[in-house]
């Protein structure tokens, strides 16, 4: 599978090393070269340096081809923007799109955009744990040490 | 009428000032702290610290009774939440946004957003207008007509030159608004006469570009 990753901060090059190991074709956009480093040293797929929300910079990622696109810069808008240009001018079947802001998130989501927020699900997970049974929470933790 | 506007740059200041001498109820949303009081200072209330793309922020500001909402940060992705929020959660009708990059006219267009201006390409179209040897310069887009505004003037080659309009074919959806000539404004008619170095202002379709500057010969 051809994916597009916009921005490559923790979870973008996290998501790229993965995607890349699994054996797809991976670009990788970023308007900061350093970000790359973040990248494993075999990393195979291509790094583009540029604005996300630049229809020509998202060419050369080989939007045009690609079959999945995630937007995952620290931007909220940033990601809101690429997708739609994603998802309306270039027509990839798969989007994906953080945003942290709850309520942006509701409503794009709303508007047909595929969307997760970072925000609520942490919250939820932390709201899990400390609500839990403390024999639970020691149970979880032993399993995550394993 | 109500207008919020967000982004206090120079073109949200002047746009706000110019708004409030006509009379409207006008509030401009600057997020930045700073930037806030030196507005603050001139405007008064009328400037609100907070940033527009926040839905917390829109619905005190009141977002839900606004007429008019339009975007002038210098970010496009920004300017495109702003009014998609303004439009899908306070079902705000008219938005407007500015383009700091033209290219993302179409997708703007494509998302919904009533109104987009682009500063950059405003700028390239007067100064295009001024360098004598460009023949044919797009001068404004009149969006919900579907037409274009542009200028043409007349080359010495020009198969049109002495020839009357009815005598010109021309594009379909297409006409003639205005010929300049020695800096006298003449109003055509189907007997006006074409001369060398007519400055022609038209509206015309996209489609039509073309066929206009090929009846004119004025592909330079």
């Amino acid at each position: 599978m051809k994916i597009v990753i916009l921005g490559c901060g923790r979870v973008g090059a996290t998501l790229a090393n993965m995607m890349d190991r699994a054996g797809h074709q991976v670009s990788v956009i970023d308007y900061s070269s350093e970000a790359f480093q973040r990248l494993d040293p075999d990393f195979k797929g291509e790094t583009i340096l540029g604005n996300g929300v630049d229809e020509d910079i998202l060419i050369r990622a080989g939007i045009k081809e690609a079959d999945a696109f995630a937007a995952v810069t620290n931007g909220d808008n940033r990601n809101i923007m690429a997708s739609q240009i994603a998802k309306e001018i270039f027509h990839v079947k798969k989007v994906v799109c953080r945003i942290y802001d709850p309520i942006r998130e509701r409503t794009y989501h709303e508007l047909g955009l595929e969307t997760f927020c970072p925000t609520t699900i942490g919250a939820q997970m932390l709201a899990e744990v400390l609500l839990s049974e403390p024999t639970a929470a020691k149970a979880a933790r032993q399993d995550e040490k394993q | 009428m109500y207008i919020i506007i967000g982004g206090g740059g120079d073109i949200g200041y002047y746009l706000t000032k110019t708004l409030l001498n006509q009379g409207h109820e006008v509030l401009l949303l600057e997020k930045d702290a700073a930037r806030y009081q030196a507005l603050s200072e001139e405007l008064g209330e009328a400037v609100v610290r907070g940033d527009a793309c926040e839905a917390r922020v829109m619905e005190d500001a009141g977002a839900k009774r606004a007429d008019v909402v339009i975007a002038v940060t210098g970010e496009d992705d920004d300017n495109l939440v702003i009014c998609q929020m303004a439009k899908r959660r306070f079902n705000v009708n008219r938005t407007i946004a500015r383009l700091n990059n033209p290219k993302h006219e179409k997708i703007f267009q494509k998302l919904g957003i009533d109104i987009t201006v682009s500063p950059t390409k405003a700028i390239l179209s007067l100064i295009e207008a001024e360098i004598p040897t460009t023949r044919f310069v797009p001068l404004m887009k009149l969006r919900r007509a579907g037409l274009d505004f542009v200028e043409l003037r007349i080359p010495a080659e020009s198969p049109t030159i002495g020839k009357t309009l009815r005598e010109i074919n021309l594009p379909r959806n297409s006409n003639l608004a205005l010929i300049v000539r020695n800096n006298q404004p003449i109003i055509p008619n189907a007997d006006t006469v074409i001369q060398e170095d007519d400055e022609i202002f038209a509206l015309v379709s996209p489609e039509g570009e073309d066929a206009i500057r090929k009846a004119f010969g004025a592909l330079g």
